[in-house]
């Protein structure tokens, strides 16, 4: 029998903690420098592939994510290098799928071509808002034209393009979202994540908001209002809402990502990347020293990377956690195979009646209703 | 410190006054400047031990110390001095140690003067036979008036106020002067040495390492450590492991004499044996009479108290007993409710009694609780012509059955500037008050009003501080029952009846009170999945409901980066959290609800 984590696929997160500012809202393990040493960091990813590498060695590989921070900071020859590595250690799947994450100002926007070159063929963009006073107030430093000037940049040089919005922002109505969410369409290629802002603890905005001082965030109902929304709209321009946030047309769907979500296997390289792991039978969680100079220092020995096994119903936890949030759900049997029993099925068919999930040929999946209430549901079916 | 004190020498007296006038601060300098505590070890309103007390700034148990003091006579005197409590819930604390002294001193905040617990204090003094000495306290403030309040004390208390001491007690500022007044106007206690022991069990408590410690006051006789002793009332004999006086840490003695106070600890286990009130003597060699006891206190407040952890049900139980001795005014008895498993019916005295109760076995005992809507007790007369008590209002029989019922009103009094008067008559009216007297004294209104305790219980006193800014004092008593047209109110959430909830209204005042009660819980409870009608009702009809809209929201927009454990752990703490509520069919109603819910906002 095959090992579960096949049913998900293989995975490489690739994680760069840089960036040029930090944003108000952002909980990311990102940070501002002024002087990074790109040789040395270049050094250390390759160790860092090296050793997972050979724990690893012969997997076909689905999928490279290169993950921020902002990625778009690497040099072409740092990303370049990796991939070169890479393609020591584990076969290429022929449909590869290699992402960066950029940040559509003009100076990254000119290293497209060296990403190109270099292997990347998806980018997605962290265009964030189409209203150039909201991206102020969410502390980004583009604006409106150089983010439509970088998306145009992308699409020449990556067959896969997607971007990124953020949305239920300070004092933005129901109207201004559907204004700005059809301009998005407009311009979108062919894949669209879309967030509703979250209040993350620690953070600018978290800060702010709990001395009452971050006015204007829509209620519970406003919220609820703009997702139904952005349901309705993506799904009319031809996107189909394949995650809680993820909005694909023509099945462009990021594979990377479902790689979490299918539950499969992916390491996790850079500072605070997280990875999930099946070596000699056991899948184990790994976690990297978070701290970017801890991280660079203690590569090369073991001591960048803590690993703990995961039990049978930790596992299963796990994947329903991830496996509800995409449409296709998560598999009744496989669930048991991982956890040792089976799910409460009076839980299950109370929340069928209850119109929240559907249960049909050994797959469980969230009715739309079911996942904007999707925490409540796995609350509900957590054991 | 092992010889008895001949009664000459000896001075027992309590401090008595209005909360926060200055009492328990009275008591640290009378400690501090008679040496009794090391420099370094004093700190504010020490005798307040308690952390409810320490956060509250209020004292709840009446606290006593023995301290010696070298008066200007030449001679040395042992001075037992017992703080008490301000607030009205705690009174019952009060009238229990001025039975075990002889003498009170009356403090009166010079920049407020005569409030309403004064006045109940005053009262209770003359009661017990006590020699009273006016203090006048913080002089150190401009405000103080001390001579405007000596008239005041004259003219309301009646007593003579001209030799009133007046001090800072924050200052120390005529500390010295009290000390003097204490030896010299204050009466020695009497008592017969040669007698059989005839003591007061003044008080007991549980303490962790030494188990119960009884605080007695020895009427006559001597009593002795090793001693074989019997308690009159349970019967119940016991050898004194050890004997102390109280400075305020526990200092052991060779033995106790007539006049005098101190605490023991016998390894008593049943904690039921130590009754407040009950005499004490010498097993072999027993006095004739017993003293006769304190009044018994009646709880006016009750309310069901269970634990969030139905396991824990007996460690509430163990909890429940051992405040209970501490506490004589507090009253339980087992009871069993459909949806929160097996706790407790307990009665109080007021409202904060409650509060300070359950405070305690949360945080001593570290048992979470569920507190019932707090009731008083009705009086149900029956078709049949018995008459039953109705503690809980869940309880309440058919109206068939019954003829008619009474409840309990009380006699309030309540002092307050003048500017304030006229938002007091209102409330007083509001809550079904009839007016009895309406006076002024040295320049304030006195009201007299007669209420309905159960309007009177849940926010009565919250909502008085609030309207006059804190300038109005209360006190009540109880005067008796009366008959009314009250009924059950019962509240349905999502079509269940929660028994928790219903209450007894006056039905004039049901709609009101249904409307306001289905507005809270909306408020309250948090939303569901689901909409979730909340109803108010007597019998089948519905008098107010209100809607809980759905939640239709509840997911995490972004999931990071394979970062499962982050979000596994986020859901699993809200898992947690939704344990620490109640479940009523499908809703979850938080705890806090079933107080919450009954405080009117206006
Ligand atoms: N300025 C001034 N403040 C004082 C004086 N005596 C007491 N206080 C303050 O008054 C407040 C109440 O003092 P307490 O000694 O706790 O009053 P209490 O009478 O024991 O109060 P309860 O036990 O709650 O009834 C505290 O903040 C004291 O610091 C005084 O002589 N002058
Ligand atoms: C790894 S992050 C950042 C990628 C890139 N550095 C950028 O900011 O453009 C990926 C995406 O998460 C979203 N995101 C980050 N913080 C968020 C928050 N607090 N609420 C909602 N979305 C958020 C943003 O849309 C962001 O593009
Ligand atoms: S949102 Fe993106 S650019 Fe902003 S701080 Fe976070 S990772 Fe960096
Ligand atoms: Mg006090």
């Amino acid at each position: 029998m095959k090992a579960d984590w096949h049913a998900g696929g293989f995975g490489l997160y690739i994680h760069w903690p840089f960036c040029a500012a930090k944003c108000p809202y952002c909980d990311f393990n990102s940070h501002v420098s002024a002087q990074i040493d790109q040789a040395a960091w270049r050094e250390a990813y390759l160790r860092e592939i090296a050793r997972l590498g050979r724990e690893t060695e012969g997997r076909v590989l689905s999928s490279v994510y290169f993950g921020g921070g902002t990625p778009s900071l690497m040099e072409p020859e740092t990303v370049a290098a990796i991939l070169g590595e890479i393609g020591q250690y584990w076969p290429r799947a022929n449909d590869i799928e290699i992402t960066l994450e950029a940040n559509p100002s003009s100076v990254e926007a000119r290293r497209f071509a060296g990403y190109a070159e270099a292997g990347v063929n998806r980018v997605s963009l962290g265009v964030q808002a189409l209203r150039d006073d909201d991206l102020k107030a969410l502390g980004r430093l583009h604006d409106v034209p150089q983010a439509r000037a970088a998306l145009d940049v992308a699409k020449a040089h990556f067959g896969r393009v997607s971007f990124d919005l953020i949305y239920a922002r300070q004092h933005q109505t129901l109207d201004d979202w559907r204004g700005e969410l059809s301009e998005a369409l407009d311009m979108a290629a062919d894949h669209l994540s879309l967030y509703q802002l979250t209040i993350e603890p620690g953070t600018a905005f978290g800060d702010r908001y709990a001395v009452g001082k971050l006015r204007g965030l829509p209620d519970d109902d406003l919220g609820a209002d703009m997702y139904e929304l952005t349901q309705e709209m993506t799904r009319n321009a031809g996107f189909e809402a394949y995650e809680v946030s993820n909005h694909a047309m023509n099945g462009s769907v990021s594979r990377h990502n479902l790689v979490y979500w299918r539950y499969g296997d992916y390491a996790g390289i850079g500072p605070g990347a997280h990875g999930r792991l099946t070596i000699e039978g056991q899948k184990r969680a790994t976690v990297a020293t978070a701290a970017p100079g801890l991280w660079l220092r203690d590569v090369g020995g073991d001591g960048a990377e803590s690993r703990s096994a995961l039990s049978g119903p930790e596992q299963a936890a796990e994947y329903l956690m991830m496996g509800l949030r995409i449409n296709e759900g998560i598999s009744v049997s496989r669930y048991r195979a991982l956890a040792g029993f089976g799910l409460d099925e009076g839980k299950v068919g109370a929340l069928c009646d209850d119109g929240l999930l559907e249960f049909a040929d050994d797959r469980v999946r969230t009715t739309q209703r079911g996942r904007m209430m999707l925490n409540a549901v796995i609350r509900e079916l957590m054991v | 410190m092992s010889r008895m004190t001949d009664l000459k020498h000896i001075r027992n007296f309590s401090i008595v006054a209005h909360i926060d006038h200055g009492k328990s601060t009275l008591a640290d300098r009378l400690i501090q400047l008679t040496g009794t505590v090391a420099e370094r070890d004093m700190k504010e309103q020490m005798l307040d031990a308690m952390d409810i007390e320490r956060e509250r700034g209020i004292t709840i148990k009446a606290n006593s110390v023995r301290i010696e003091y070298p008066a200007q006579d030449g001679e040395t005197y042992v001075l037992n001095l017992i703080d008490t409590p301000g607030h009205v819930d705690f009174a019952y604390e009060v009238s229990r140690s001025m039975q075990a002294v002889e003498g009170s001193l009356l403090v009166v905040d010079s920049t407020q003067g005569v409030e309403a617990q004064t006045l109940a204090n005053v009262y209770q003094a003359i009661d017990a036979d006590h020699e009273i000495v006016p203090v006048l306290n913080k002089i150190d403030l401009p405000a103080s008036e001390p001579e405007r309040v000596k008239e005041q004390i004259e003219d309301v208390i009646g007593i003579d106020a001209s030799e009133a001491v007046e001090i800072s007690a924050k200052t120390g500022l005529g500390i010295p002067e009290v000390l003097e007044a204490i030896v010299q106007r204050l009466p020695a206690p009497q008592g017969t040495r040669d007698a059989p022991l005839k003591a007061m069990l003044v008080d007991s408590w549980y303490d962790i390492y030494l188990g119960v410690v009884v605080l007695i006051r020895v009427m006559d006789g001597v009593i002795r450590k090793g001693d074989q002793i019997k308690m009159m009332k349970t019967g119940a004999t016991y050898k004194l492991d050890r004997l102390s006086v109280l400075r305020p840490a526990m200092k052991d003695i060779a033995e106790l004499g007539p006049g005098e106070i101190g605490v023991f600890t016998a390894s008593i286990k049943q904690v039921r044996d130590t009754k407040v009130g009950d005499t004490i003597t010498h097993d072999k060699k027993p006095c004739d009479k017993a003293l006769p006891g304190f009044k018994p206190s009646v709880p006016v407040v009750f309310c069901g108290l269970f634990p969030v952890d139905s396991a824990e049900f007996e460690d509430l139980r163990d909890a429940i007993e051992k405040l209970a001795l501490n506490d004589a005014s507090f009253s339980y008895e087992m009871e069993t409710s459909a949806a929160l498993g097996f706790g407790f019916r307990c009665g109080f005295l007021g409202l904060l009694h409650l509060e300070v109760i359950r405070d305690r076995i949360e945080r001593e005992y570290d048992i979470e609780l569920i507190t019932t809507a707090p009731s008083v007790v009705y009086h149900l007369y029956m078709k049949d012509g018995e008459m039953k008590e109705l503690h809980n209002p869940a309880d309440m029989p058919d109206l068939t059955y019954v003829d008619h019922v009474e409840e309990p009103r009380i006699k309030a009094t309540i002092l307050v500037p003048d500017d304030y008067l006229g938002d007091v008559l209102k409330l007083c009216q509001e809550r079904r008050g009839i007016q009895l007297d309406l006076t002024y004294v040295g320049g304030r209104a006195m009201v007299v009003y007669d209420l309905p305790l159960n309007e009177v219980v849940f926010d009565f006193y919250d909502r008085l501080k609030s309207i006059t800014k804190g300038y109005a004092s209360f006190d009540y008593q109880m005067t008796g029952y009366r008959q009314d047209n009250l009924v059950k109110m019962s509240v349905l959430v999502n079509d269940e009846p929660v028994d928790a909830l219903s209450m007894m209204v006056h039905r004039d005042r049901a709609e009101m009170r249904g409307r306001a009660m289905c507005e809270k819980l909306k408020d309250l409870i948090p939303r569901h999945m689901f909409k979730i009608p909340i109803q108010a009702a007597i019998g089948g009809k519905v008098i107010a409901r209100e809607t809980l809209s759905a939640l239709r929201k509840d997911v995490t927009a972004k999931c990071y980066g394979g970062d499962a454990t982050r979000k596994k752990k986020l859901l699993e703490k809200q898992k947690a959290g939704k344990k620490k509520m109640r479940q009523f069919g499908k809703v979850d109603i938080p705890q806090e609800a079933f107080i919450s819910a009954l405080k009117m906002d206006s």
